[in-house]
């Protein structure tokens, strides 16, 4: 198939940057979104341009760190689906393809498509931990936990802190990540001692670094690629307001 | 909350004008020497004046607060955009315009209805006959913008009581689907409410 991409280049994290046009003439309907990117990548090399700048690593959809803005939406057009597990035949012959990195203050370019998410990283050491001693695994069932509980602290742990509810977000907040890692840990029992400083310090560091507030609008859990819902920020408001009554 | 019950206050009294021009009337003039005569006059009125005013004054500075991080948590915006797919995307969509719509009926509404600046009926204790002039058909520019705002409400409703209590109160899924519920439900008796008094005057039903 021919497709014509627009791609948002950017040599530097100074740099203005802008949309370019790109076009590839026989790109195969198997190949995945990246596979399409190497190809272009190649002929870039080949005519002695500058490959465009794109994060990957697993391509299995496991670790978060693709992370491109396709036709406005993250991730693409398939739902619970990163961009390394999109193929090219959900586009169609002809078609153009606009292509932009997450867009959000807290994660500046850092060249081309890819983004600097270390602002997620200082979010997770703000409180997404726990103290329990590490060493050998524990025995399976030494702590007992509810099915109930277990399932939604597993779903709520797929998330692969890509970015994706960030990028979706209208306002710009990390408030779905967050939230996630809020549920996954405050269903476990090890995970009790920190709860209430785990919150706290959590949402004081989202917004120190940038993020915008959240207003409920779910456009973050519709691009997510895990499925992970506004319970979880249901989950993350309740326990803030039990740790900001106990702390004031 | 306070502002919502407000609302819904205000609608349910609006239908008084569906009783007749006394009953209408006497609505208003009791919500005036409500607790007379151990209350003094308008007493009612300036205690939910006062408790209004601050309310609205708390709720737009929040969405001030919350637009300014909105704009600076988004530098560079993005060339090409989707519709949303979000919860209730319409009406959240629609938050931060469709205020500006309702503030500015609000201000419109108070020297309409109110004050009387722009009303044709300047006797203040006839609110039924300021109603009834104030949407006659002549003056149909009038009632499309009420109805405009009145929407631009109901939208605003739509989202934004769900989001209250999922911000609040983090109810869980299943509690999140009844809000959402109770949300709609609210938005459109508000919107219905409110739209049926100026339309009944301007096709004739009430007059
Ligand atoms: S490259 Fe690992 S999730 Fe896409």
């Amino acid at each position: 198939m021919k497709l014509k991409l627009r791609i948002w280049r950017q040599p530097n994290p100074e740099a203005k940057g802008k949309m370019v046009s790109y076009v590839l003439d026989d790109v195969s309907e198997d190949a995945s979104f990246l596979e399409m990117l190497d190809v272009l990548n190649e002929q870039l090399i080949a005519d002695g341009e500058d490959p465009v700048a794109f994060d990957h690593d697993c391509r299995e959809g496991i670790c978060g760190a693709c992370s491109l803005v396709i036709d406005g939406q993250p991730h693409g057009p398939q739902a619970a689906t990163t961009t390394c597990q999109l193929h090219m035949r959900k586009f169609r012959d002809g078609d153009i393809i606009d292509i932009e990195p997450w867009r959000a203050g807290a994660f500046p370019v850092v060249k081309d498509l890819v983004v600097d998410r270390t602002a997620f990283d200082r979010i997770i050491a703000a409180g997404g931990y726990i103290s329990a001693p590490t060493g050998t695994a524990p025995d399976a069932h030494a702590a007992p936990i509810p099915k109930q509980d277990a399932d939604a602290a597993f779903s709520a742990a797929a998330c692969i802190g890509c970015g994706a509810c960030v990028a979706a977000c209208p306002n710009g907040s990390g408030m779905l990540f967050m939230a996630a890692k809020v549920t996954h840990l405050g269903l476990m029992p090890q995970c009790q001692p920190e709860r209430a400083t785990r919150v706290l310090g959590m949402v004081a560091e989202h917004d120190a670094a940038g993020f915008g507030g959240c207003t409920n609008t779910g456009e973050c859990a519709s691009a997510c690629p895990k499925e992970i819902g506004l319970d979880v920020i249901g989950r993350l408001n309740r326990d803030f307001r039990k740790a900001a009554a106990r702390a004031a | 909350m306070l502002l919502v019950l407000f609302i819904i206050a205000h609608m349910a009294g609006n239908l008084h004008v569906f009783e007749g021009r006394e009953s209408m009337n006497d609505y208003a003039h009791g919500l005036r020497t409500f607790g007379a005569p151990l209350l003094p006059h308008e007493s009612l009125l300036w205690v939910m004046r006062i408790g209004l005013i601050a309310a609205a004054a708390a709720h737009i500075a929040s969405s001030v607060v919350l637009t300014r991080r909105a704009v600076e948590a988004r530098p560079v915006r993005y060339v090409s955009r989707k519709p949303a797919k979000g919860e209730s995307r319409h009406a959240a969509a629609t938050m931060r315009w469709g205020a500006l719509v309702v503030l500015l009926f609000v201000v419109w509404h108070l020297l309409d209805l109110t004050f009387r600046t722009v009303n044709p009926v300047k006797d203040l204790p006839d609110a039924y006959g300021a109603v009834v002039e104030g949407f006659a058909p002549e003056r149909w520019p009038v009632t499309v913008f009420y109805l405009i705002a009145v929407l631009a409400l109901g939208f605003h409703l739509r989202h934004g009581v769900w989001s209250a209590v999922q911000t609040i109160a983090g109810p869980n899924n299943k509690w999140r689907k009844r809000t959402q519920v109770i949300a709609l439900a609210v938005a459109v008796i508000v919107t219905a409410g409110f739209a049926i008094v100026p339309l009944a005057v301007t096709f004739g039903l009430v007059s």
